[in-house]
């Protein structure tokens, strides 16, 4: 059969995604597809685009994955613009001259940055915010810019404005309209809005309307208002709305909204059947539609048109949430209560700037929308309940009303979700899909189910929820699979952590042999590890031990970007001699390192190769440093403040506390990393009780908080018993720390282990101080066998040639890897970002 | 990609890399072969090769990885963000649309020797 020509206009979001499922498609082979792409480069993640000045490059932002349209045979036309239709000759010309012939063509051009005109508006200095190359624009003027202005004060122009505050300029926002985001929140919310990013720095000016851009030699330097008001501006950025681009339409004769955009029906054909439109270029139902998941919904149609399926448009959610600035803003279904008789619930509280508006039948009884400002926490949730018409139990205000402490948040968890209920509203992905998927596929991380489902690689705001379910479904599942480790141990991580101690196993092959299946995997290798070290404390790399280490711990390093090393060295409690800083400087200068402060108070130097680590430990070791373990699930470090010995408050030597908790514990290692902190008196500057363990001063001794969380999820630590001297305090922590690495699954840091402990505080108390498991007397004696067998990993390391040889880059040359090239930044460097290096290795890549 | 399998053909040419004792059993080096970085990986009494570039972190450390097997099939997971890559035929388990590079390796008398040209289409080898 020959093939037939499809051409597609635009590779943005919605262009992308169009040709990713039709490639996908089983009719996809009928097709001979070509697409135009205006831009230098293919799609990427608009969406994010943001993200792009907080460190993200171009390459992280692709949306194509590498060679996808080269395999596909799919033809790119590069940088090069389509300029006309010819209908009857059924062709599209591009800019560069190319004459492409369709049977079926797509128009996925998106929009245009609105640029009101106001006289001025061309001169140096003014922006539009809509691709890389705006931003790098941006970027490259606010250098030498000190105020800068967005018009606009819209979803997108308080993106800009972000930007240009996080750039270190004085940046207004200007907008027309009374309120801010005029478009999501209502004048209520728009206030706290206003109230929220005031206090940012950034100042906000409403009912404005800007009458003249003034410029000297070319160069902005002031804005004018209507009512006679100016600013000072040095640069300008406009954001005041987008505009369909439908100019090839209107040429070629194809019917048009009356406020701009390609008419399309339901099945996203324009007024001639062999064309349809997508994405935000289309207009449907009178209007267009700014946000990537009406394109997505429109990308699947079109794919069903051109295949032969019979797949039509439905009603578009145009829900939103951001968080700008760090302030949550969402809004969702009727925002603006214009259903008849509907009625408004609102909770407002001014003093930390919270806002929420629910939306409710007449009846009360189903939510139809709401606002939230200031704390969108409950988005996914009530979305759910919205999109679903979930009928509502109990008064809808609870929903909103902040919870006292201790009652119960209204049941609302996914559980009470339909199995239809759509997730990803993104992706479409419903919930009995992801369900199937967590199951048959033994899904077990978030990650795990963007790749399985795409739910969450849209706009990400259902990720809280994705990991919710996986939660219920592990919970669910436990009960029939229970918690096996993976594919190749039937077995939860605790119970061969017994097996191992039990019948005295040292080895992985062993073990597997033994109590397992095949030959193991990323995930069972450095858990079995784990658990054989913390029982034997043998060489991480002695014996059959070396493959079964994450790469951090095979080369006693931590991987980074890029594929270099980075080393710290210990510095117990924080404290460091002049001596020692110089040592450590001494040894950057010599290898090059990049160096930098860590957040938990030590040094952090980057960028060694492979082959560099042992001469760089050399150096360390003689100068007196130990390994820190940064690379390892260990523990960490113990962090101090200054305490009694200087600080005019303290009331205990914190700073010998925390060096001799670091050193005891130093090398232990655990099913995840273990942090502690050592404060010298109640204003806790160490900050311990967010650590695993922590110990804050009192007159009469110490107080001991277990199982705090810094990181992703913070939790407070425990107080676990308060007053002790320092001999108990050292016995609890042993108890404590033995315990957890007994019972703890892999990757649980002390705050979730807790969590799952039926009992709480009480029965860790039980166990650890009245030895109700009569455990306490094995526990203290594992950790003293830790204890006495510590010895410096990398100073074992140095001093065995078997294990010094396994760190080369390559196994038959001295060579440095050349793809490891660095930057200059900030007198110091750093890795090259692909976008940066791969024209000089494009060849090695092959 | 009809182009490069016909001059694989052509000029096919093999280099000894390391002796077998080089690479621990169940781990991964690297080598350089013919200016490229190939991964030389070990997995149950079996050498593979497979280009030691990661295509999802964009760094050249397959090697690296964790070796091991997901239902049967012996594979290595990139070290930075984990995916897994079939050994025998270069494709990633965790995404269909990546696959990278294998090259044909023998052992003869203790040392491995590898095909400077990768495979064509990177078919199964097994
Ligand atoms: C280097 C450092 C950032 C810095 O420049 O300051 C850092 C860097 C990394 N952190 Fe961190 N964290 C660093 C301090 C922290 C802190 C602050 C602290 O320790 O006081 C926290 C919050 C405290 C806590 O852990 O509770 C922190 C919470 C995390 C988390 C979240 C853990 C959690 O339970 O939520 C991760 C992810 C993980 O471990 O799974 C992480 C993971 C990482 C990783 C390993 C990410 C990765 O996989 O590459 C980073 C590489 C380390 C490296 O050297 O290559 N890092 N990280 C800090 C090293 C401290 C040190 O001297 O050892
Ligand atoms: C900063 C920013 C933040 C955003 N945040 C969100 C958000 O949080 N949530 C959300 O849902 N949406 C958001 N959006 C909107 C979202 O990015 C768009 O809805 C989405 O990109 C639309 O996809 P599209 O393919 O229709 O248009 P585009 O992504 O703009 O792609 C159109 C492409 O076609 C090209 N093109 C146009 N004409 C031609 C031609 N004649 N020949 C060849 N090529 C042509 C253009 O150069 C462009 O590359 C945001 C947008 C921006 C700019
Ligand atoms: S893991 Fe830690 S160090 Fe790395 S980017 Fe995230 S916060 Fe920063
Ligand atoms: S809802 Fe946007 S990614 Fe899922």
């Amino acid at each position: 059969m020959s093939r037939r020509d499809l051409v597609v206009v635009g590779n943005g979001m919605v262009g992308h995604k169009f040709l990713e499922l039709l490639l996908e498609d089983e009719r996809r082979e009928e097709w001979n597809v070509v697409t135009f792409c205006e831009e230098p480069r293919l799609a990427y993640d608009r969406v994010n685009l943001s993200s792009f000045f907080s460190g993200k490059t171009a390459a992280d932002l692709s949306l194509a994955e590498p060679g996808l349209y080269e395999e596909a045979g799919v033809t790119v036309l590069l940088g090069d613009r389509a300029v006309s239709i010819d209908r009857q000759a059924r062709r599209v010309a591009s800019a560069k001259g190319a004459r492409v012939r369709y049977d079926k063509l797509v128009l996925a051009t998106g929009s245009a940055p609105l640029v009101p005109p106001i006289p001025g508006r061309e001169s140096q200095g003014c922006f539009v915010y809509r691709t890389i190359e705006d931003l790098e624009s941006i970027r490259s003027y606010a250098a030498q810019a000190r105020t800068g202005v967005v018009i606009g004060g819209g979803l997108l122009g308080l993106e800009a404005a972000n930007a240009l505050n996080h750039m270190g300029l004085e940046t207004h926002v200007v907008e027309f309209a009374p309120r801010l985001m005029a478009m999501q929140v209502d004048e209520d919310g728009g206030r706290i809005l206003r109230g929220k990013i005031e206090v940012l720095g950034v100042s906000v000016h409403t009912g404005k309307n800007t009458s003249e851009i003034v410029a000297e030699g070319g160069r902005v330097t002031e804005i004018r208002f209507a009512d006679g008001g100016a600013l000072a501006a040095d640069m300008v950025v406009f954001s005041a709305g987008i505009r369909a681009r439908d100019e090839l339409a209107r040429e070629c004769g194809l019917a048009i909204g009356e406020r701009g955009g390609v008419t399309i029906d339901d099945r996203c054909r324009t007024s001639d059947p062999d064309i349809l439109a997508i994405g935000e270029c289309a207009q449907y139902r009178g209007r267009t539609y700014g946000l990537v998941g009406p394109g997505y919904q429109m990308a699947r149609t079109a794919v069903s048109t051109v295949t032969g399926g019979d797949a039509k448009l439905g009603t578009f959610d145009m829900s939103t949430k951001l968080k700008l600035m760090g302030v949550d803003v969402a809004s969702f279904g009727d925002a603006h209560a214009t259903r008849p008789g509907c009625r408004v619930v609102a909770f407002t509280d001014s003093a930390d700037g919270i806002y929420k508006k629910l939306v409710v039948s007449a009846d009360r009884q189903r939510l139809l929308g709401g606002v939230l400002v200031g704390d969108a926490s409950s988005y996914g949730q009530l979305l759910q309940l919205t999109q679903n018409q979930i009928p509502l139990r109990g008064r809808p205000e609870q929903l909103i009303l902040p919870q006292s402490a201790g009652a119960n948040p209204p049941a609302l968890g996914v559980d009470a979700l339909p199995e239809a209920a759509t997730i990803c509203t993104c992706q479409n992905v419903a919930k009995s899909v992801i369900c199937r998927a967590i199951c048959d596929e033994k899904l077990s991380s978030v990650g795990a189910i963007k790749a399985a489902t795409r739910a969450g690689t849209g706009c990400g705001s259902c990720t809280p929820l994705l990991g919710e379910i996986l939660g219920r479904e592990m919970k669910k599942a436990g009960k029939a699979v229970s918690n096996h480790l993976c594919e190749h141990f039937p077995r939860s991580r605790q119970e061969l952590y017994h097996l191992v101690r039990l019948h005295r196993i040292r080895g992985f092959d062993e073990l597997i042999a033994k109590h397992g299946r095949g030959s193991g995997c990323e995930i069972c290798k450095p858990a079995v590890a784990s658990i054989l070290a913390s029982t034997w404390n043998e060489h991480v790399l002695d014996g059959d031990r070396v493959g079964l280490q994450d790469t951090n711990d095979r080369f006693l390093a931590n991987i980074q970007r890029g594929g270099s090393y980075s080393v710290v060295p210990r510095v117990p409690g924080g404290e460091i001699t002049p001596d020692q800083l110089i040592a450590l400087g001494r040894t950057a200068k010599h290898f090059g390192l990049y160096s930098k402060i860590t957040g938990a108070q030590r040094v952090d130097l980057f960028g060694a190769r492979l082959e560099q680590l042992p001469e760089i430990w050399r150096e360390l070791i003689a100068a007196g440093f130990e390994s820190g373990h940064a690379y390892g699930k260990a523990l960490r470090t113990v962090k101090s403040c200054v305490g009694s010995t200087w600080c005019r408050f303290g009331v205990q030597d914190s700073v010998s506390m925390a060096i001799k908790l670091e050193n005891r514990y130093k090398g232990l290692r655990s099913p995840h990393k273990l942090k502690s902190a050592v404060s010298g008196c109640a204003r806790e500057c160490a900050e311990a009780q967010g650590k695993d363990f922590g110990v804050i001063a009192t007159e009469k001794g110490y107080n001991l908080y277990l199982c705090g969380n810094g990181g992703m999820k913070p939790q407070h630590a425990q107080l676990f018993a308060p007053d002790l001297d320092e001999e108990t305090l050292i016995r609890y922590l042993d108890r404590f720390l033995m315990f957890y690495v007994r019972t703890a699954d892999r990757l649980q840091r002390t705050a979730s282990w807790f969590n799952n402990l039926e009992g709480g505080i009480e029965y860790l108390r039980k166990v650890l101080i009245e030895d109700s498991l009569g455990v306490c007397a094995e526990l203290e004696a594992e950790m003293a066998h830790i204890v006495a067998t510590y010895r410096c990993e990398w100073k074992a390391t140095i001093e065995d040639p078997a294990k010094l040889s396994r760190f080369r880059t390559f196994v038959n040359s001295a060579a440095p890897d050349p793809s490891l090239v660095q930057i200059r930044q900030r007198a110091q460097h750093r890795p090259a970002t692909w976008q940066e290096k791969a024209p000089l290795l494009r060849e090695a890549v092959g | 990609m009809n182009a490069v399998a016909i001059q694989s053909a052509a000029q096919e040419s093999w280099e000894d890399v390391c002796s077998l004792d080089d690479v621990l059993p169940a781990t991964g080096v690297c080598a350089l072969v013919a200016g490229q970085q190939v991964a030389i990986v070990r997995a149950s009494d079996t050498v593979y090769a497979i280009g030691n570039f990661d295509p999802f972190s964009k760094a050249f450390v397959l090697s690296r990885g964790i070796v091991g097997d997901r239902g049967g099939i012996p594979k290595i997971a990139s070290p930075i963000y984990k995916q897994s890559f079939d050994l025998r035929t270069g494709q990633c388990l965790d995404d269909a649309r990546v696959r990278v590079p294998t090259y044909e390796v023998r052992v003869e008398r203790g040392r491995i020797l590898v095909c400077c040209q990768p495979r064509a289409g990177g078919s199964s080898g097994a």
